[in-house]
């Protein structure tokens, strides 16, 4: 058993035939990971004595010969900003250093109910807010494939435990790219499904409307195995959507013969030879499995940043006013007057980057400026999402690549917001129409760096993307 | 171009407590991206809907649920992350000067 090359389906075959016991993973599992962690920084703390407890739990229904449910044994790590009932949740902010949920959100009661253990949460960007992982307020992920570079972000730390192999499986959550951007960087599968497919309930609130929870995985199927089991209507987040949830990996492995590509040809522009040179390959790759590939304008994109901007620091400037030193641990202590502390303990505990995003969206919801900005993105917003719709009519799926440039290294952009942001140029979109997209591996540059390709289907459409993902894997050679 | 003396202000409207340094920056930096985010100006937008959430077909009352009381946090749970409390309330500095 190791599980650095462990799938789901490998883990259940083990348990059933008593190869190996839920607990044997679940020690061995943690071991390696507390071991390896000083390397990448990829989890910020473990939680030894869930996992074990949920171990114990699988080992019981082997010994009574009891069927196993569909994550039984299974190794995950949870980003940080998703809540677990008394195990520190920070969102890599100092704000919240201390804090110990009380509940636990859906996709965490959903995945422990299926059996998966969850060994530790995940540094990410604070917040979820960056591109790289150095908006951490407790140090930065180092990207497993080559240490000197970002693991990308927000989810770099859950990205980097799936590709280092101290993890089977983990959550992330996408705003922006924060899935699929680090998955390409890291090499791994990472999955934004339709917004709405999985509650946010306990998904710290960053940017409401545009806000998913998702899988990383080594192998399509085992995202598919992961989305599955945390997917579904819950009557805790009144966005999250009714329709039924499929059986994905019933789909997987049925012929990808006559789907309909469409490649956008505005996110063809501006990448580096070496990520242009691997997406093209793996597009040759799908039209030789008999798709049918054409080009295809989504002529909204260029403003697609300058929209994502507006509304997501708009949502942000609401959505983390609730920390304001009362409620959740860190409260200044030299302020005389209720506002005094307020105002200091966001100062003193706020990264840049948050700050950054809270003066811009309280400046764009301001007094005169809410019509010519947050009001004007909305409309742009409509505009972006009938450009994919528009396009859905004519094909079963858009491939792009995921990042114009691979893992780049840790400080290179740091000083210079505009270009952090303009490198999430081709995933904002997706968010912000609210589709299911996500990056599959396609290759490494020479120097050893890995490239994700995009897959983008219309709402609810996951199963084709799986089924494309999964075959494009097979045929590439492509699963870790 | 956003002046410091703005950055001040809103600043203020969201209860941020800034450093001389940290509001040199920011009016360095929101300036920059206000230049990007000033090219959405290029668009007409006449007639469009705002888009305000994603939205899917569900009848119109399809969320909502039946009001029945529901078991909720202790009170001891609700106040436990606070950083000051006091006979199970958040305790916080004075709100009013004398």
């Amino acid at each position: 058993m190791d599980v650095r090359s462990l799938t789901i389906d490998q883990i259940r075959a083990g348990l059933a035939s008593k190869q190996f016991s839920a607990a044997e993973i679940t020690t061995s599992a943690l071991e390696f990971a507390q071991a390896e962690n000083a390397k990448t920084n990829a989890y910020l703390h473990f939680c030894p004595e869930r996992a074990l407890a949920s171990a114990a739990k699988i080992d019981e229904l082997v010994a009574k010969g009891e069927p196993l449910p569909l994550l039984a044994g299974v190794p995950i790590g949870v980003k940080d900003v998703i809540v677990t009932k008394g195990v520190r949740t920070t969102c890599a902010s100092k704000i919240l250093e201390k804090y110990v949920p009380p509940y636990n959100a859906t996709a965490v009661d959903r995945l422990e109910a299926a059996g998966g253990i969850i060994l530790g949460k995940t540094t990410c960007d604070e917040f979820a807010m960056g591109s790289s992982n150095e908006n951490s307020a407790f140090g930065p992920v180092r990207n497993p494939a080559a240490l000197d570079r970002v693991p990308g972000g927000s989810s770099g730390g859950s990205a980097a435990v799936v590709a280092q192999g101290t993890a089977v499986v983990s959550l992330g959550s996408d705003t922006g790219g924060s899935i699929r951007q680090p998955a390409s960087f890291c090499g791994v599968v990472g999955v934004t499904p339709t917004y709405g497919r999985v509650s946010r309930y306990g998904l710290v609130a960053f940017a409401s409307s545009l806000d998913h929870i998702g899988p990383f995985s080594r192998n399509v199927a085992d995202s598919a195995t992961l989305l599955k089991a945390i997917a579904g209507r819950d009557p805790m987040d009144a966005t999250s959507a009714f329709a039924p949830v499929p059986d994905y990996n019933a789909t997987i492995g049925q012929s990808i013969k006559g789907l309909r590509l469409g490649l956008p040809k505005e996110y063809f522009v501006g990448m580096t030879s070496e990520t242009a040179d691997k997406v093209n390959k793996g597009i040759k790759l799908l039209e030789s499995l008999g798709c049918a590939v054409q080009e295809v304008n989504l002529p909204h994109t260029e403003y697609a940043i300058a929209t994502y901007y507006i509304i997501c620091t708009a949502e942000v400037s609401s959505n983390l006013a609730r920390f304001d030193g009362v409620r959740y641990t860190a409260r200044s202590e030299k302020s005389d007057t209720l506002s005094a502390m307020y105002s200091n303990s966001r100062g003193e505990n706020f990264g840049a980057e948050a700050k950054r995003r809270i003066m811009l969206g309280t400046y764009v919801l301001s007094h005169g400026y809410y019509e010519a900005y947050y009001i004007k993105a909305q409309k742009v917003r409509n505009l972006i999402t009938k450009d994919f719709a528009a396009a859905f009519e004519k094909v079963d799926a858009l491939i792009s690549p995921v990042s114009p440039f691979p893992a780049f290294k840790l400080g290179e952009k740091v000083d210079d917001p505009v270009a952090m942001y303009l490198s999430d140029i081709y995933t904002i979109t997706g968010d912000l129409a609210g589709i299911p997209c996500m990056s599959v591996p396609c290759g490494n540059t020479q120097d050893g760096l890995p490239i994700g390709m995009q897959i983008l289907t219309k709402h609810f459409g996951e199963e084709t993307m799986f089924r494309l993902a999964q075959a494009f894997e097979t045929a590439g050679g492509f699963a870790g | 171009m956003i002046t410091e003396e703005r950055v001040r202000y809103v600043a203020g409207l969201a209860n941020l407590t800034l450093s001389d340094r940290e509001i040199h920056r920011m009016a360095a930096d929101l300036s920059g991206i206000l230049v990007h985010i000033d090219k959405l100006n290029e668009i007409d937008t006449e007639g469009v809907e705002p888009m305000a959430q994603v939205l899917f077909d569900n009848e119109e009352t399809a969320t909502l649920r039946a009001d029945v009381e529901r078991p909720s946090l202790s009170n001891a749970d609700a106040v436990a992350n606070a950083a000051i409390t006091s006979g199970g309330y958040f305790k916080v500095p004075k709100v009013i000067e004398r």
